[in-house]
């Protein structure tokens, strides 16, 4: 195996979440094994146990095609969606797609509730309407709408959680799902299979024209001689939360969005000592419809960070999400008819800039200082792209360079970017990770947010008002 | 554009708008953002180049919808008309844009500014013959000759298209292919009949350069109606540019680029470049949400008509004047700008330098300390010569020019 030429250093993007495992398994059975690449591990920069020259780092599957395409990193591993995604809009892209790792196989679908009007792709050529579509992949949306030549369509990009948006608040969604039996538990139905994906092998093009990376490549070569592939056989991730949809046809309900992920048990409890009383909005037993008692309440669950705009174009009534990406909604549509009806005082972040240890500046001003004498702009990493762009822009940085990312920013210091605006509740785990707060940007909690523009009837308007008054009023008990 | 490159463009544009203006046509503009949804109906923009528009989210981007920056002259100007103007007369509009294209490379510009011409509301041949004649006509007086004039016939294509009998879909997206540029997609389609397999190799194998052709091939047996009908027109249109004595080839191939047109196509190219396109596309309006209104309609394009009259621009008429002063006292300062006012109002270029300079224009006025006398030099013929008063300078500088 080995061979006369000294191998250069490599560096590989690896991802996080759904691809970890079987990921990890492959690297394990073919001598590429690494420290700590595990399922909830909480460091970003892996060792290579067995070569010393290969070095790899975490991200957020979404992130890694952009990674590998600008030069980070020589390698990355992710699905290949995101790839297409990438270069959906950027076809000049520096990826180059080098092998099917066959594991973690899927399709983007386009797919239409099963309770909605839309039941085959000829239904689309209505020219009168105008076809929302709902997705994570918003590039490979406009060019699959483009394609089918949709006379009118308004995307709605989402960070997740798709699925849950049709029939009501969405006409299709273009979304990733295992197979048609995983769509239908969704209670969707597919109009059009856009990708076949899975896990996929990328490189960047110069370090594959300029580079000596065969060592690496021989070890996934091997893999595919192997004669049994346990990566193939993983169980690749729990059951999605379920979707169940009801018909309804009641009207003047107030539509609610509560949040998933984090935001999720606070908000459940919170909702407790209101007294609303709600079935499927608990951790073990998420439905993206959960039930209220209180009928004429109508809820999903949906990212928080999507429902700023999720309010802002009426789908739903009201919201409850963080002041962050409320903050972050209005810095980019200033006037958003969204606002902040109650702060509900749980989830407490604050909202920071963050540079490495190593990096010398101490606050913003220095930063500035010091930018102004580099040539190359500085590079800033946030999920806020857009307080960030306030954040410099009010600061008169004169030139930098937004990386926006999916989550797990940490990881992009000091070496993919010089700053990061990044949110944090201790700052225990920027401190573990070596990195230092220069500056506090904003202080969040939950809230309640409403459309001031659309409150409906006055019979809507009440039962807003009453609601607000309950939330206010739990507050009070405190 | 540098200084050079925009006195060429704006030579073209004048000479184009008054080439326009003598003809019937009125100047318009559009905006440069406009909604997505415009361009994106089938008929109007093929995917190729929907794919390289520039869109993005406006200030209510919530909702979802997009804006773009115009990636097409001809779709806002046929908007404007279903917005803004009468529908049972005929317009004739003009406007000199630009247009945007994402590019990939980032080498090539993705800003390009044409000259275009659009005549709503006439299905008559004469006015695809006056479409032509009108840009011939603009780019003789640009001074660029040797012009060739290549036309083809959209709808002879559609109903060649037709005849393979595919579905809608299937024939969108061959049509995109071909407007793409690939011709041979045509011929790979291998219809089945044979009788249509050669009708369309010899349709796209042959050149012509005579209405003749057209007529030969009208009076083949046999052809399908609507073949026939798009004959029969385009065999009209050439057959007046034949009595006109206006040359042309006819390529069949050579329609590119956009779904919308219908009939008869046109592009014209010098030393090689194409300097302007255009035609017929009756069905754009209504697609758009206007009435049934045939149109047609033609764009120049800038960069390579400028390219190509480089020299041309360069010619000037009025003689330039610099008044130097070297003195910063009060008298010098305003007999220096009260003198190029007079010059200016002679209809002359004045320009004033308080730093020394040595050259630039064909004469030199120096202004003194105590202006009592201004020296005149004439450089071309380098001749000095004191004057003692502003009208004598104006007078000596308006006699030689």
């Amino acid at each position: 195996m080995a061979t006369a030429v000294q191998p250069e250093n490599v560096k590989l993007a690896l991802p996080k979440g759904r691809l970890l495992p079987a990921t990890a398994r492959l690297l394990k059975e073919t001598g590429l094994e690494f420290e700590d690449y595990t399922q909830g591990t909480r460091s970003y920069r892996l060792k290579s146990i067995r070569q010393p020259y290969l070095s790899a780092k975490i991200f957020q599957e979404k992130d890694i095609p952009v990674q590998v395409a600008v030069g980070n990193y020589d390698l990355g591993i992710c699905s290949l969606d995101w790839v297409e995604e990438l270069v959906a809009k950027y076809p000049a892209s520096a990826v180059l797609k080098i092998a099917d790792l066959g594991y973690g196989m899927g399709n983007l679908y386009l797919a239409a509730s099963r309770y909605g009007k839309l039941t085959s792709l000829h239904d689309l050529s209505d020219g009168q309407c105008s076809w929302r579509i709902v997705t994570e992949y918003s590039n490979l949306a406009e060019l699959t709408a483009l394609n089918l030549r949709l006379r009118r369509f308004k995307i709605l990009p989402v960070w997740g959680a798709a699925e849950a948006y049709p029939p009501e608040n969405a006409d299709l969604v273009l979304l990733w799902a295992k197979d048609e039996r995983d769509l239908e538990a969704q209670s969707l139905i597919p109009l059009k299979t856009s990708v076949s994906s899975s896990a996929c092998l990328i490189a960047n093009r110069e370090s594959w024209r300029a580079k000596n990376v065969s060592q690496i490549i021989s070890y996934f070569s091997r893999a595919f001689e192997m004669k049994d592939k346990p990566w193939l056989k993983m169980k690749m991730q729990p059951a999605k939360s379920s979707n169940n949809f009801r018909l309804d046809d009641g009207e003047e309900k107030i539509w609610l969005a509560l949040p998933d992920g984090h935001q999720q048990p606070p908000t459940a409890e919170f909702l407790n000592k209101v007294g609303l009383e709600v079935q499927g909005y608990s951790e073990d037993r998420l439905s993206r419809r959960p039930v209220f008692k209180l009928d004429w309440i109508k809820a999903k669950v949906i990212r928080p960070q999507d429902m700023p705009l999720q309010v802002a174009n009426g789908n739903f009534d009201l919201a409850i999400t963080g002041q962050d990406w409320l903050f972050d909604h209005q810095c980019r549509f200033p006037s958003s008819p969204v606002d902040e009806l109650l702060g509900l005082g749980f989830g407490e972040v604050r909202v920071v800039a963050v540079t490495s240890q190593g990096f010398s500046p101490s606050d913003i001003s220095q930063l500035k200082q010091a930018q102004d004498s580099r040539t190359v702009p500085i590079r800033v990493a946030s999920e806020y792209v857009n307080i960030a762009d306030k954040y410099l822009r009010d600061n008169h940085v004169s030139r930098y360079q937004l990386i926006p990312t999916w989550g797990a920013s940490e990881a992009f210091l000091p070496e993919d970017a010089d700053l990061l605006i990044e949110n944090t509740q201790t700052g225990k785990t920027l401190a573990r990770h070596n990195l230092r707060i220069v500056d506090t940007l904003l202080q969040s909690t939950a809230c309640l947010i409403g459309n001031k523009d659309s409150l409906g009837s006055s019979l809507k308007k009440k039962k807003i008002a009453s609601l607000v008054k309950m939330f206010g009023q739990a507050m009070d008990d405190n | 554009m540098l200084p050079k490159d925009i006195e060429a463009f704006r030579y073209i544009e004048d000479v184009f708008r008054k080439s326009c203006l003598s003809w019937g046509y009125r100047e318009v503009r559009t905006p440069t953002l406009e909604y997505l949804h415009l361009f994106t109906a089938a008929g109007t923009l093929t995917p190729n180049m929907l794919s390289k528009v520039y869109s993005f989210l406006d200030w209510d981007g919530w909702s979802g919808e997009r804006v773009v920056l115009r990636p097409d002259g001809t779709i806002p100007v046929a908007r404007l008309y279903i917005e803004n103007l009468p529908q049972n007369e005929t317009a004739r509009l003009f406007y000199v844009t630009n247009v945007f294209a994402f590019e990939e490379t980032g080498k090539q510009n993705r800003e390009r500014w044409q000259c275009g011409v659009e005549l709503i509301g006439s299905d008559k041949p004469a006015s695809d013959i006056e479409l032509i004649l009108l840009a011939a006509s603009t780019i003789r007086q640009l001074g660029i000759s040797d012009v060739q004039i290549l036309l083809s016939h959209a709808g002879v294509l559609n109903a060649l298209l037709k005849e393979l009998k595919l579905s809608p879909d299937e024939e969108v997206r061959l049509l995109d292919r071909i407007l793409d540029g690939n011709w041979q997609a045509l011929v790979e389609a291998k219809p089945k009949d044979t009788e249509i397999s050669r009708l369309i190799s010899l349709f796209l194998d042959l050149k012509g350069k005579t209405s003749g052709f057209l007529e030969n091939l009208k009076a083949m047996p046999q052809l399908p109606v609507k073949l026939k009908t798009a004959l029969a027109n385009f065999a009209e249109i050439a057959g007046l540019l034949d009595a006109l004595d206006c040359r042309y080839r006819i390529d069949i191939t050579s329609t590119r680029g956009f779904e919308y047109y219908t009939g008869l196509c046109f592009q014209m190219s010098a030393k090689g470049c194409k300097i302007s396109s255009g035609g017929r596309y009756d069905n754009l309006i209504p697609l758009i949400g206007g009435k049934k209104t045939p149109a047609c309609g033609f764009a120049l394009y800038v960069e390579p008509l400028s390219d190509l009259m480089q020299s041309k621009s360069k010619q000037k008429t009025i003689p330039e004047i610099l008044i130097r002063c070297d003195a910063m006292t009060t008298d010098a300062v305003r007999a220096s700008f009260e003198l190029a006012a007079a010059l200016r109002a002679a209809g002359y270029v004045a320009e004033l330098d308080f730093n020394g300079r040595q050259t630039g224009g064909r004469w030199v006025v120096t202004v003194p300390e105590k202006p009592v006398t201004f020296t005149v030099m004439d450089t071309s013929r380098n001749q000095k010569k004191e004057m003692s008063a502003m009208a004598d300078v104006v007078k000596i500088v308006g006699g030689s020019a």
